[in-house]
């Protein structure tokens, strides 16, 4: 008889059944809050407010000058009301703009950082001690408006690699944040993005010279932590030509009553034949069962393959926050690029996620490739929106799109928007959707294999998420197994 | 082992099982026959504990238990196994993952340690061997896309990794061309022993040249009106269903 060798494959080396057996919490677990003293703005939005955040960042003057033309710029917008979600009107001046823990400004080393401050990242599972880490990812840190300590730094440097705050990299690349910042996603793009644009606090800076491929995981974890405010970060990742990153972007906050706005932009440039991977696990407080708090997650994300043979793909997993409206995009400009969206958003009680991508095809045979998985569970509403676009000039240009939503339950919904819009003959675009529920005889079949039914439902998910999911570095793909299960506890048995 | 008195059952308020008897020892092979519609499935879905069907009277003993008060996982962990008759597809979890979760999750239930990945795999490539089963079947998703056959096999390999006390074979048969009925219960009968025992559904009489049981049930009408060796499957295969229809008839008139 032949023996075959057998391989373990890729979801056993991760170990995920071990994580789902973990999975025996019901509550948002990170809802707790750190009590620590802030330093805060008043109320409110006025171009006075936009000034004290430049200035308690020490901006230099073209900086404020950025800012106070998007504040103008906002001014004269409209809030947008097309996506398919509802949520009372929001009141600018009911928020805290700018909300930074007392402590040493500037830590020279991490041993400086307010051990209180540690510890809340410690709770969270990122430690901050370089030390302790045992995979090789690069954190920096955001608490509220502030980013608090970024790791390995020094490290990176060496291979020419800057990873730091956004404040810091105002003061210390101001020449690379004048190129770039605003430059794939510019102040005036959307409401929000110029609310961003005048108000953001901090964020991470990334600089990947030419021909360096980052050696670790690059990852900033993002922490609303004072009531009342809003988080605004603004994240920019720039890859020269043949270099490669991967960028991880974790978030929490705590549960509280009333609803918290977080307007972030991230922008990326990919330069010739440079590969950007970015991943998102989006794990915001999405408000309690009856709909009470959560987080508004209103959220400008876009790419641009600037040169030729370029990559930016997207991964997102999308479990938390009370409302979403973030379409991750890619423009492909440089000849060959590809651009990717892969998507898990998830959707429970009463929740409501719009959501979905843009692949914008300018250059002659551009690839994208979208696959997004909805999954809406309790009287969630769970939207894809999505737009392929192929300019005259996109010769060849390729996009494949595949939407499926699976249902829990009979009071959720899922709704897919995709728009497409091709004005070069040669362009192929294809696009599927499948919409499905998860069914008693599947859950029969695993409950008569010993499996109860909460680990059923979890194992149908990651099924039905996994191509999405294997598209996760490792240290991510463990932990967003878990949430898919976690989020999804008790909607159904 | 599996002791069924006088049990009554239905779905949707009608009533289907009127009244079955049916006593299993450890190390027999029982077999039931019957024509469509009378009831045999409906006691592989009882007695597995499938949601919408209820049980209106009598009782299940399962090694001492009331086998009626567990839930279906439970019944797996008592030892009970139903190789269905149409195996469910889960797109996108490997079949791997999904067995590995089964056995771990009974083997927590009996109080045993969870096999880690090294010594489950270890495990798995002893049954593997056993079985005759090679890899690609187990990497792929779970019956997605897969044949009438590979779907039974996939169901007897499942079988022999969970190790069980009672197993229940519905119409395990169905679909097989003669060459898949071979493997298949080749594969049964392999896992035959003197502590396990094995309850096969059909309709044919041509599987139990295969697995040759040692009791041959007829169920008709929600109820078991003839009992047997294995020559009572063969006279059924001779004369039809029909005379068991006609002796039943008869009597029901008298």
């Amino acid at each position: 008889m032949k023996t075959e060798i057998y391989q373990p494959e890729r979801e056993e080396k991760r170990e995920d059944l071990d994580i789902l057996e973990q999975t025996v919490l019901n509550e948002y677990k990170y809802g707790f809050v750190t009590d620590i003293e802030a330093d805060e703005a008043p109320k409110g939005l006025s171009e006075d407010i936009v000034r004290f955040i430049s200035s308690k960042k020490n901006e230099p003057e073209w900086m404020l000058e950025w800012r106070l033309k998007a504040y103008r710029q906002w001014l004269k917008m409209t809030e947008p009301n097309w996506a398919n979600v509802k949520y009372p009107a929001i009141n600018y001046q009911d928020i805290i703009y700018y909300s930074a823990p007392k402590q040493k400004i500037n830590p020279k080393s991490l041993d400086e950082i307010d051990p209180e401050l540690r510890r809340t990242f410690e709770k969270l599972g990122i430690s901050l001690d370089e030390q302790k880490r045992l995979s090789g990812v690069a954190v920096d840190a955001v608490i509220d408006s502030v980013s608090i300590a970024t790791t390995f730094k020094d490290q990176l440097a060496e291979l020419g690699i800057i990873f730091c705050s956004m404040s810091e990299a105002i003061q210390e690349h101001p020449e690379l944040i004048r190129q770039y910042l605003g430059s794939v996603v510019p102040a005036t793009d959307n409401y929000f993005s110029a609310l961003n644009s005048a108000v953001f606090s901090d964020g991470s800076f990334c600089f990947i010279p030419k021909g360096v491929r980052c050696p670790m995981e690059l990852s900033t974890y993002f922490r609303i932590n004072a009531e009342n405010t809003g988080q605004f970060e603004r994240t920019l990742i720039v890859a020269e030509d043949n270099s490669y990153v991967s960028y991880l972007e974790g978030c929490t906050a705590p549960m509280r009553d009333e609803n918290q706005l977080h307007a972030a932009v991230v922008e990326i440039v990919a330069l010739d034949h440079a590969e950007v991977k970015y991943s998102t696990v989006q794990n915001w407080y999405p408000g309690d069962k009856e709909g009470k708090g959560g987080i508004y997650n209103f959220v400008t994300k876009r790419g641009i393959c600037k040169g030729v043979h370029s990559k930016i793909s997207w991964t997102q997993v999308e479990t938390g926050s009370a409302v979403t409206w973030k379409y991750p995009s890619v423009i492909l400009k440089g000849d060959h690029s590809i651009g990717e969206f892969y998507s898990v958003a998830v959707t429970n009680n009463l929740q409501q996620a719009d959501t979905g991508t843009k692949m914008m095809h300018i250059g002659k045979n551009t690839r994208s490739r979208i696959v997004s998985k909805g999954i809406s569970a309790g009287r969630s509403q769970n939207s894809y929106r999505g737009l392929v676009q192929v300019g005259k000039n996109a010769e060849k240009a390729r996009n494949f799109s595949q939407c499926d939503s699976l249902l829990l339950g009979d009071k959720c919904g899922a709704h897919t928007f995709p728009y497409i819009e091709v004005k070069n003959n040669s362009a192929v675009v294809e696009h599927e959707a499948t919409t499905s529920k998860i069914g008693e005889d599947q859950i029969f079949y695993c409950n008569q294999r010993g499996i109860d039914t909460e680990t059923a439902v979890a194992l149908i998910i990651n099924g039905f998420a996994k191509e999405v999911m294997n598209q996760l570095p490792m240290e991510f793909a463990v932990e967003a197994q878990k949430l898919l299960a976690i989020s999804l506890e008790g909607s159904v048995g | 082992m599996l002791k069924i008195e006088n049990l009554q059952a239905g779905i949707e308020g009608k009533q289907i099982l009127k009244g079955i008897n049916l006593d299993i020892k450890p190390g027999e092979v029982h077999a039931i026959m019957g024509p469509n519609g009378s009831g045999k499935s409906t006691l592989a879905s009882v007695l597995a504990g499938r949601e919408n069907y209820e049980v209106t009277g009598g009782s299940v003993t399962f090694d001492g238990k009331d086998l009626l008060e567990l839930a279906p996982e439970e019944r797996a962990g008592e030892g009970l196994f139903l190789a269905f008759q149409y195996p469910v597809e889960i797109p996108g979890l490997s079949t791997t993952n999904f067995i590995k979760t089964a056995v771990n999750e009974v083997r927590k239930y009996r109080g045993q340690e969870a096999l880690d990945a090294v010594g489950f795999l270890k495990y798995m490539k002893e049954k593997m061997a056993m079985m005759n089963m090679d890899q690609s079947l187990l990497s792929r998703p779970l019956n997605e896309g897969f044949s009438g056959g590979e779907k039974k096999r996939n169901e007897i390999f499942q079988m022999a990794m969970l190790e069980p006390k009672l197993s229940i074979l519905d119409e395990t048969d169905s679909g097989l061309d003669i060459d898949a009925i071979r493997i298949v219960s080749n594969g049964v009968n392999k896992l035959r022993g003197k502590n396990n025992s094995v309850l096969v559904i059909t309709h044919y009489q041509r599987l139990l040249d295969y697995i040759v049981p040692d009791f041959v049930h007829v169920l008709y009408k929600g109820r078991i009106v003839k009992s047997g060796t294995k020559e009572l499957a063969l006279e059924l295969e001779e004369r039809g269903y029909d005379f068991i229809k006609n002796e039943v008839n008869v009597g029901e008139e008298a």
